[in-house]
């Protein structure tokens, strides 16, 4: 193996590195959730989603040898379990918020259930597309191995806020998002795009569960989330429901949890759970500094549970 | 609710189990000839680590006539292992009870032996003393030697002369394993390093992953680990080309070319040797202890791409502690803050109760505990 020694660039490069390595299920979770909130309604439960994608997607690389097959399967599971989630939350008098709640609980226990039997087989890995080809150093080029998914949730969040202001379905999402009186005296059934939006969100989490156990970090196993989904859903209200924003909050939480690790391989060996910390740290710190009493809640969607 | 949960799930399939021996034989089995023997583990017991090395010991005594074993996955290092194991011992009858996480030990399985002198308790890393109930005991293996080999194969196959080192927790245990690995290294080379990263949790593989891409940037091209799952340290490292050494089972089907040898539990001479004894109405020993000589943890086979002088002295190293009584830690002994440990002459025999407490990293690992 060949290595060029780059000292304290190491940590702005696993920064850099880490961004674009673990951001990708974030933005996947962040971004399917920004589309179910902006309908008005809030899907928490896309933790378990996330979970039950990961093995999913995992079980059926291992059966059929074919990583995109799993990603595929994980997206179907996760339409499934959103549709879940719309269909009951349809009913007066539904909170759903405990539904879910009661969906991540469900799509945890169901993952472990089934995904016994395939802690041990290796599955087959998304491939990577290396951007850092230009490079003859080492460290720069494994942290430039970017995969497809990324560069799909990447394009995803552009064209969410495109289309969120620019189409026909985003106007009709923000519309039921915001009165589904004016809604309905439209024409639109807002249970249906409620539906439709949360089987959409579910998808998109699943596919990010897709990314974290065939590619990063490539492995089936009870604690592979550890709580990525929920931080996502997190992670919505602080870009205040804007897939952009969505976007940037997951590169800046990838790269702050590279922190802590970056620092003890050059030698900043003291106070590690400090470092740990960081991501939760600075994005406390952002949401103290960005928040106003006059405008709590820019941005949210007025059906939203939370803010009605 | 959790412990409903955990009873009932277990009820539910055992019920089903006993309902279809029973139709099928007419009459429930006799379950009075058998010894109930439970094991609990905190993670998945398939996981390529600690919890399959326990399982494989567990796999090992249900062939012995008269033992029901039972066992239960995933148990946290809580308040509810005390439900778990107060669920084996009511409602299953257990009489020997195998809780093997370390922090399992105090409070939670010292208090059950208090309330339960009935049963036995033997648990796996603790430090049983004279003060704590005699119907308990501990058991361990000193892997520190197998981390030795681990080093000094790494030790010949580095270029960089930089190791390094995915730990869990700075507890006594990981830091003997961290110093154990660069002291094997350095009988090779004293200019090599290691490298350590504390993730701060048995099981977390994103920070897990990222410790390991971390090591790689800084020029590591050894990769060794102390988590519960070794699997996703192993794999990463192995894609990004470096050599890595297993730990608590054997990872090589995970990295055939890159995996050099590796550390592994034997926990099936523990078990069988416990269990025979209660069989026998023998008293069981309160603390048990066994490194390489007594065959409580043993070596993966050294792989093909280690060159012959790596080979001849992992095989000449491992003979000498084979015959027992090897002292790793010896004299004189400097901390990597430069303050001397251990004093020349002094000498730590792996059976050194003093190891079980070991609070220091040695000159030439880079990290800190806190």
């Amino acid at each position: 193996m060949q290595t060029t020694d780059i000292g304290y660039w190491s940590v702005p490069l696993a920064i850099v590195g880490g961004a674009i390595r673990v951001s990708t299920p974030f933005i996947f979770v962040s971004l399917g959730e920004t589309i179910t909130e902006r309908a008005g309604r809030a899907n928490i439960g896309l933790e378990g989603i996330l979970i039950f994608g990961a093995m999913s997607a995992y079980a059926t690389a291992v059966l059929s040898n074919s990583p995109w097959l799993g990603v595929a399967a994980a997206g179907v599971s996760g339409i499934a379990a959103g549709l879940l989630h719309g269909w009951i939350c349809k009913f007066p008098r539904v909170n759903d918020i405990a539904i879910g709640i009661a969906l991540m609980l469900l799509g945890t226990g169901l993952a472990f259930f089934f995904g016994k039997a395939f802690i041990q087989p290796s599955a087959p890995r998304l491939p990577a597309i290396s951007l850092g080809f230009w490079s003859d150093i080492p460290q720069l080029r494994a942290a430039l191995d970017v995969n497809a998914l990324f560069v799909i949730g990447a394009a995803l969040a552009v064209f969410l806020q495109w289309a969120f202001r620019n189409t026909r379905a985003g106007l009709i999402l923000r519309t039921v998002g915001d009165s589904s009186d004016a809604a309905r005296a439209m024409g639109i059934d807002p249970d249906r795009v409620r539906l439709l939006a949360t089987a959409a969100g579910g998808g998109l989490a699943a596919i990010g569960g897709g990314y974290l156990s065939l590619y990063y970090p490539g492995s089936w196993n009870e604690s592979i989330s550890s709580g990525q989904g929920l931080m996502a859903v997190a992670l919505v209200v602080f870009s205040r429901w804007n897939p952009l924003g969505c976007f940037a909050a997951a590169l800046l939480f990838g790269g702050a949890g590279a922190l802590g690790p970056a620092l003890q391989s050059v030698g900043v060996t003291h106070g590690y759970y400090l470092f740990y910390a960081a991501p939760y740290a600075l994005t406390l710190a952002i949401m103290i500094a960005t928040s106003s009493p006059g405008r709590a809640l820019a941005g949210a969607p007025c059906e939203l549970s939370i803010t009605r | 609710m959790t412990r409903r949960m955990i009873f009932d799930r277990r009820h539910l399939l055992q019920g089903a189990a006993a309902g279809l021996a029973a139709s099928a034989l007419g009459a429930r089995p006799a379950a009075a000839a058998t010894v109930t023997i439970g094991f609990i583990y905190v993670g998945p017991k398939d996981d390529y680590g600690y919890n399959q090395a326990h399982a494989e010991g567990a796999a090992a005594v249900k062939k012995l006539r008269g033992v029901t074993v039972i066992e239960e996955e995933k148990v946290p290092e809580t308040i509810d292992v005390v439900k778990t194991m107060e669920s084996m011992i009511n409602l299953e009858g257990a009489s020997l009870l195998f809780p093997t996480s370390f922090g399992y030990f105090n409070p939670f399985v010292l208090q059950a032996a208090s309330k339960y002198p009935q049963t036995e308790f033997r648990h796996c890393g603790g430090l049983w003393t004279d003060k704590n109930p005699k119907n308990a005991g501990s058991y361990f293996g000193y892997i520190g030697s197998c981390q030795y080999l681990n080093g000094v194969v790494a030790g010949h196959m580095t270029k960089t002369k930089k190791l390094g080192f995915v730990a869990a927790k700075p507890i006594p245990q990981v830091l003997l394993n961290i110093n154990s690995f660069l002291l094997g290294a350095r009988s090779v080379d004293p200019d090599i390093t290691c490298r350590v990263i504390f993730t701060g949790e048995w099981s977390l593989a994103v920070k897990e992953a990222e410790a390991a891409n971390a090591l790689l940037d800084q020029g590591v091209d050894v990769v060794t680990c102390h988590v519960d799952s070794p699997k996703v340290v192993v794999q990463t490292a192995a894609a990004r080309g470096a050599y890595v050494c297993g730990y608590h089972a054997d990872q090589r089907p995970l990295a055939p070319e890159r995996y050099l040898t590796g550390a592994e539990w034997n926990w099936a001479t523990v078990y069988k040797t416990y269990v025979e004894k209660f069989l026998a109405g023998q008293p069981l020993p309160n603390f048990t202890r066994g490194g390489l000589a007594e065959g409580f943890v043993k070596t993966s086979p050294l792989g093909a791409m280690a060159p012959d002088a790596a080979r001849r002295q992992f095989e000449a190293k491992k003979a000498e502690m084979t015959k027992g009584g090897y002292a790793i830690v010896a004299g004189p002994l400097k901390d990597n803050k430069g303050a001397l440990v251990v004093p020349a002459g002094k000498k730590y025999l792996e059976t050194a109760v003093e190891l079980e407490s070991m609070n220091y990293l040695v000159e030439g690992v880079i990290g800190a505990i806190s």
